[in-house]
């Protein structure tokens, strides 16, 4: 009787504990595994990034600037030419108020070149050649075209993530700078020829508002973006075959969506953080 | 003795709890073709995927020539598995890359050669491998033979030494799978490169192996020739080999090896001493020549024709029949002398002549688009045997009588 009601006590008490422990215990278990992600993630990128200066990788990044960059530019050009025209609009009646209807240039240029232009252009391309990257990594993954490479003695990371990045780092800047351009041309649509401003003060203030820095911060954000959403797209389809929750195509889906969720996440917290370092 | 070109030595591989390989010893030959049998799930392809390097084994050693690969320089390890080329079961061919692009890939990556270089490299490999119309068509748009082929033209692109198949013949009807089979023998012995197989096709994949490595219950339980397995006494024989191996073959529709010689020693049993049977043997000579000039499938359905014809001819009369070797059938007469066997022979090769080497290339014929020319040679010997006698030394025999019975060129029967 005596020896049971010990062992009652030490199971109650072992129960007990691990009440208390176990909420320490998930979180430790998460923590873990995102450092340990975040640790491959890091050796990832550096050995891609160390191979995209090898032989024979000229051509690849070529090819993937024109699927990243190139067929890009449409949809780029059309969400920035929108949204210069609502910046213009909304600018435009706010600024109406205070009978600074001549600052419309300043405000859309600066919006649009420090801020909007990176940040909507890594979203825009995360979500259209993103997704693509993770899906067909993906799928090169879980039909063994990736083990084919290795037994090929080709390295997979330089053949197929290498280029992808170094396009992406071509990419990324170039349709920034096309995003800012035609959203400012945007602006001027909606607030001069729809909204009556006067035309030579929004040139004239687009001109004077800018200077130097303002396009190489957004062109650094830019950068920074394409590292980040290329990494992320890459490593999510590289690494398909090792997700727990899925399998196969399941797991190419899941990859594909955790890679655009994660990109644009991550786009937004390092948008914050590269802007207090540059400001 | 022959120092092994990859030899495993306590070789375990587990995934998370389960244990896939438990203390694999096995050893591979320079030159030879090794199969790997044993049923689905058992490992196979783990037990593949360590000799190339994809998979490293938790316990144990992989020795090249002798040496263990974990001990040597990473350039050297490097270089030893460079010589070794894959093709998986399911191909992994690059779906959105052509055929002809697939095959130039490991050159255009790994090598410096010239893209004239480059591309004679891979046109031949298209012509030996029948894929002149696939060249530049995409994986996706070509026939499960076509894709196989594909597979085994670029696996083979870089000249490599040793080649290991996973499941080559797997989703093929019998024809393309012995077309495959025949591919692989011959390109072995043209090459010579060590084939390492992963294969179900009990028997067929034996008229090709030197060597045949058992894989039971995680370990390697059988390490021989064919002949070899054949008196192999272990669960193994009865758990796979007969659960894989059907009563007739697939290709030709003849009995299976194993039913022949239950029926030869039923037979034998009702017979008196001194009361003779008769043995025949046919051979469709030149293989290789056949399936250089008229493609391998061509070749396949010329020996399934034969196979067919000589069970028609003699299933008729009693007699019952195997396929022994890739191009070689015996026939067994149960209840005919030398004499006898003799004049049935002699009406065989008169039909032969007049139908079936018609026949026979008529099928292969329809596998082929080659306007070239292709001899069919077709011998057969006989030999009369002792309900005493061993079937082999009988079959022996027969085979050392044999001699030309029909020969065909284009459509010039002779």
């Amino acid at each position: 009787m005596a020896l049971d009601a010990d062992s009652q006590n030490k199971k109650a008490g072992w129960q007990l504990g691990r009440l208390l422990t176990g909420p320490f215990a998930v979180i430790g278990r998460v923590a873990i595994s995102w450092v340990d992600n975040l640790g491959a993630s890091a050796i990832f990128l550096l050995l891609a990034f160390l191979k995209i200066l090898r032989s024979k990788q000229l051509i690849k990044i070529v090819q993937q600037v024109y699927y990243i960059g190139a067929r890009s530019t449409m949809i780029i050009m059309l969400v920035s030419f929108f949204t210069g025209m609502v910046l213009g609009l909304q600018s435009y009646h706010a600024l109406v108020k205070f009978g600074a209807q001549g600052a419309l240039g300043t405000l859309v240029s600066l919006t649009l070149v420090r801020e909007l232009g990176p940040v909507l252009t890594a979203i825009m391309i995360a979500a259209r050649a993103g997704s693509a990257i993770t899906a067909e990594i993906g799928i090169q993954r879980i039909s063994e075209q990736i083990d084919a490479l290795d037994t090929m003695r080709i390295d997979p990371l330089r053949y197929l993530i290498s280029p992808r990045i170094a396009a992406s780092i071509i990419s990324f800047p170039l349709l920034t700078a096309l995003f800012d351009l035609v959203g400012i041309i945007g602006g001027y649509v909606s607030g001069v020829l729809l909204l009556g401003a006067n035309a030579s003060t929004y040139v004239y203030r687009v001109q004077t508002s800018m200077d130097m820095k303002d396009v190489t911060d957004g062109l650094i954000k830019a950068i920074v973006f394409a590292v980040i959403v290329s990494m992320v797209c890459c490593y999510q389809g590289y690494f398909t075959h090792m997700r727990t929750d899925s399998h196969g195509a399941k797991a190419v889906g899941l990859s594909t969506t955790s890679a655009v969720v994660l990109s644009c996440v991550l786009i937004l917290v390092s948008d914050y953080v590269v802007t207090s370092l540059l400001i | 003795m022959e120092i092994p070109l990859i030899e495993f030595k306590g070789v375990t591989k587990r995934f998370g709890a389960r244990s896939v390989l438990e203390r694999v010893n096995l050893q591979i030959y320079e030159g030879q073709v090794t199969t790997i049998i044993g049923l689905s799930g058992s490992g196979k392809s783990v037990l593949l995927k360590h000799i190339i390097g994809l998979l490293k084994p938790d316990e144990g050693a992989i020795l090249f020539k002798g040496k263990p690969l974990s001990e040597m320089k990473k350039s050297e390890s490097a270089a030893n598995l460079a010589q070794i080329s894959y093709m998986f079961q399911d191909n992994a061919l690059f779906d959105s890359m052509t055929v002809y692009e697939n095959i130039a890939l490991p050159l255009r990556e790994t090598t410096n050669l010239s893209k004239a270089e480059i591309d004679g490299r891979v046109m031949a490999r298209i012509e030996q491998t029948e894929l002149e119309d696939a060249a530049h068509k995409y994986p996706s748009e070509l026939s499960g033979g076509m894709q196989k082929r594909a597979a085994l033209a670029r696996a083979l692109a870089t000249d490599p030494r040793i080649v290991l198949f996973d499941e080559p013949t797997s989703g093929q009807d019998p024809v393309r799978k012995n077309a495959i089979l025949g591919m692989i023998a011959q390109y072995q012995r043209k090459f010579g490169f060590t084939a390492i197989l992963v294969s179900h096709e009990i028997p067929d994949v034996y008229f090709i192996s030197n060597r045949i490595l058992a894989l039971y219950d995680r370990s390697i339980v059988f390490q021989g020739s064919p002949e070899e397995l054949e008196n192999f006494d272990h669960p193994f024989k009865d758990e796979v080999i007969r659960s894989l191996e059907g009563l007739q073959n697939e290709l030709t529709g003849l009995y299976s090896k194993r039913q022949f010689k239950v029926m030869h020693h039923v037979q034998l049993t009702q017979k008196t001493p001194g009361e003779p049977y008769c043995v025949a043997v046919f051979s469709l000579d030149d293989l290789d020549i056949i399936r250089t000039s008229a493609g391998h499938n061509a070749a396949q359905v010329a020996i399934r024709g034969l196979g067919i014809y000589i069970d028609k001819h003699f299933g008729a009369i009693g007699g019952f029949s195997t396929r022994r070797r890739s191009n070689e059938f015996v026939t067994v007469l149960p209840y005919s002398d030398l004499a006898e066997a003799k004049s049935m022979l002699k009406d065989f090769v008169k039909d032969f002549q007049e139908q079936g080497t018609y026949e026979a290339w008529a099928g292969a014929r329809k596998q082929t688009r080659s306007a070239r020319c292709v001899e069919f040679t077709v011998l057969a010997g006989i030999a009369q045997g002792q309900p005493v006698a061993d079937i082999d030394s009988v079959i022996d025999a027969a085979k050392s009588q044999q001699k030309e019975i029909a020969r065909l060129r284009c459509d010039g029967r002779r």
